[in-house]
């Protein structure tokens, strides 16, 4: 018997997509420019003599047009990241890997620098005529120019991407004269060099190997969902039509459909998890039957039973309980952020000096009160409390916040002994906007007797 | 320095760290190829029909795994972690901290230096020197003293004029670094029932309360033989001694009973010693912070 050695690592075969026009294209291009200009433009948009969207991490203020969020309002994070998912899940089972197809940055940008890639090095032929060229003057220099041309635009990317972390404005004048601060200059050229080589090196292996989604995107998935499917019916048997009474399918084994496709996967073996759903085969194929004179839609969207003859149904318990659930927490986050109160308090109660006696025979108990003002204005605060009897607030009862401020400020409040009975009692804090009643806030604190 | 009585347990724990890592290499190149019968599959086969295909991972994986093995070996030899071998750079966590502390000191020591050259009452004034000394009123006297400094039974009120030790930056320097022990020794065996009472109700006179002018005409002779020494004929106390006025309305321990509690049983209280907590510029500031106080 012979035994043969087998490689169980193996090196990357370089996969030199053809460019492909057609309808599916025109979309993955229409949401790459959207992407792309909200992601290049937004940072350079102005709001109120600030920038519209701004993470300033220093100072833990989080700015998105209208809107400051402040550490505690991490809930909307969280929100958001629940949405995104639930929004995944749903269009995954109803029209498998929209996300992976049209709008991953990782689609968007190889997209981008397969597009400068065909304009420098050529189309799929040349490309692969140029890499098994020995290195001569025209290779170094078409390579050279795509590089660079391909560094300049991650660099790009890096420092747009630090613009929503630092003002983009003055870090644009910081990178003219060089003075960039130590993290910036790191995450401008680690953001530019992942930018770099996961559209420019990786590309496909990122899909295939590190991507978790890609692995776990099946689950979502069953017979009813839209898949790219290869049509066997009609094309089997594949070739090309020579010949009279030769019985061929509509395939004429033509293999755009295998060139056009950025993971090197052929279609026609059937639904395969390297499959981003980019439709790459979908147009090249269409061009082909239209030239050929066939019917298109030999490999279109369509679901597994419908492939099979078999009814298909889009509303199907997943599907429902996707929307139920993503619309229930849509309409919950919005109603939340369209009642937030720009004004945050904490109460911290003096820990160790629990009640002392004042003249007049009064009991004073102290608290600190952290005031946060996450508006963009000037405001006074008033402070009161309620819950006893004889309860006073005996420090100065409003507080004056510059845009926002944070501050402690500290609370005497005083009852009669007298009228009270002694031991804990739970009081609240009003704190209100002077200026407008609906920004209030209640917190619970305790007010110990003796 | 060794963690261990004997040499060789360092050369053991180095010994077996290197074997390892290079084994892991060697492993991994091992386990890189395989060999098979021929065929798709790896030629073994599970549960009866079971079978393996062989779908390699990508060659740039396995370098990332001798990438890891390299940078091992590396650290290793920049810090410590082969058995007593310090590191090319004699790192040390303790190091760090007094290069942090060193950094710390040459960020804020100037703030609290130009802070030392000021006189406590001019710094009492400045509004930069009062943010600071806030931090640390809040930081090292706010548990007993509360964050206002109004201080609650059995610690004193910082915001009055009424000082048990003096209120001189001196004095008050002097209480922060030094601390101070108050001692009222207890009275009630000595006097008896009735001379407290009596006390008390003298103290009730002497301080503008209401009083019981019989008791107190009795209390008024227990007082001069019995609390004179301390408080002064006057009542109006002695700084010196941390004898604090009783002609004022201000009762530490409490205004009620607590003042004859006070007399019967005796009172020690206890400010501690900051001098090993704070610098001598901390605690300049924060004598001009507690004067602030009282100037309110």
């Amino acid at each position: 018997m012979k035994t043969d050695v087998v490689d169980l690592y193996e090196i990357r075969k370089t996969i030199h997509p053809r460019a492909v026009h057609g309808w599916f294209a025109a979309w993955r291009w229409a949401l790459v420019w959207a992407t792309q200009i909200v992601f290049y433009g937004v940072a350079w948009l102005p709001w109120n003599g600030r920038q519209a969207v701004l993470f300033d991490i220093a100072h833990r203020k989080f700015y998105i047009l209208g809107f400051v969020f402040w550490p505690q309002d991490i809930i909307y994070l969280t929100v958001l990241l629940i949405v995104s998912a639930l929004s995944l899940f749903l269009f995954t089972a109803v029209a498998g890997r929209l996300w992976c197809g049209y709008a991953c940055p990782q689609t968007v940008y190889t997209e981008i620098f397969m597009w400068i890639e065909q304009k420098i090095e050529g189309d799929r032929n040349a490309r692969i005529k140029l890499d098994k060229q020995e290195l001569d003057i025209e290779k170094a220099t078409k390579r050279g120019s795509k590089h660079l041309v391909w560094i300049a635009l991650s660099l790009w990317t890096g420092f747009t991407f630090v613009g929503y972390f630092t003002p983009i404005r003055e870090l644009w004048g910081e990178v003219l004269t060089l003075s960039t601060g130590p993290w910036e200059t790191f995450w401008i050229l680690f953001y530019g060099f992942a930018t770099y080589g996961n559209a420019g090196w990786m590309r496909e292996q990122v899909c295939i190997y590190m991507c978790p989604y890609a692995r776990f995107q099946s689950a979502m998935f069953d017979k009813d969902t839209l898949v790219i499917g290869y049509d066997p019916k009609r094309g089997e048997p594949r070739g090309k039509p020579v010949g009279k009474g030769a019985e061929k399918g509509d395939c004429i084994d033509c293999s755009i459909c295998v060139q056009v496709c950025p993971t090197g996967i052929d279609i026609r073996d059937g639904l395969q998890y390297q499959c981003i759903g980019c439709a790459a085969c979908i147009d090249g194929c269409n061009q082909v039957m239209e030239k050929v004179g066939r019917p298109k839609g030999l490999i279109r969207y369509d679901t597994v039973h419908a492939m099979e003859g078999q009814p298909t149904s889009i509303l199907r318990p997943r599907v429902l309980i996707y929307s139920a659930v993503l619309a229930a927490i849509v309409i919950a986050a919005g109603a939340g952020l369209w009642m937030r109160v720009p004004l945050k308090v904490d109460v911290i109660r003096d820990r160790a000096a629990i009640a002392r006696e004042v003249e007049g025979g009064l009991v004073e108990n102290l608290y600190r009160l952290q005031i946060m003002n996450t508006t963009e204005a000037e405001r006074r605060f008033e402070i009161a409390a309620s819950g006893l009897p004889t309860l006073a607030v005996a420090t100065e009862p409003g507080v004056q916040l510059a845009a926002t401020e944070s501050r402690m400020v500290l609370v005497r409040l005083r009852v009669d002994p007298k009228q009270v009975k002694a031991g804990t009692h739970p009081i609240r804090f009003h704190v209100r906007a002077g200026d407008d009643e609906q920004v209030a806030v209640q917190e619970k604190s305790v007010f110990i007797v003796r | 320095m060794s963690l261990f009585t004997s040499g060789f347990w360092d050369i053991y724990v180095a010994g077996l760290t290197i074997v390892s890592i290079i084994g892991c290499g060697v492993l991994l190149w091992y386990q890189s190829t395989h060999r098979t019968s021929g065929g798709e599959t790896s030629g073994h086969v599970w549960d009866e029909d079971i079978k393996e295909y062989n779908n390699p991972m990508p060659r740039w994986w396995s370098w990332l795994f001798y990438l890891t093995i390299v940078f091992s070996l590396g650290y290793l030899a920049v810090y410590p972690g082969l058995g007593s071998y310090a590191g090319m750079f004699g790192w040390t966590q303790v190091k760090q901290l007094e290069e942090e502390n060193k950094e710390a000191q040459a960020a804020y020591g100037p703030l609290y230096d130009k802070f030392a050259a000021q006189d406590v009452v001019s710094l009492s004034k400045d509004p930069a020197a009062l943010a600071v000394g806030q931090k640390l009123f809040l930081n090292y006297c706010a548990q007993c003293h509360a964050s206002d400094g109004g201080g609650s039974r059995g610690f004193p009120n910082l915001t009055d004029k009424d000082w048990l030790w003096g209120g001189t930056p001196e004095a008050i320097k002097t209480s922060i670094m030094e601390g101070r022990t108050g001692v009222m020794p207890p009275w009630g065996p000595a006097i008896g029932d009735e001379g407290v009472k009596n006390v008390t109700a003298y103290l009730m006179q002497i301080s503008g309360n209401a009083y019981d002018s019989l008791r107190a005409y009795s209390g008024k002779e227990v007082y001069a033989k019995t609390c004179v020494a301390c408080h002064g004929a006057d009542g109006k106390g002695n700084q010196a001694l941390g004898a604090p006025n009783l002609t004022d309305k201000i009762w530490l321990h409490g205004s009620g009973e607590e003042i004859a509690e006070t007399i019967a049983r005796g009172r020690t209280s206890q400010m501690p010693a900051h001098k090993d907590l704070l610098s001598p510029a901390k605690a300049h500031l924060l004598t001009a912070y507690v004067l602030s106080l009282s100037g309110k």
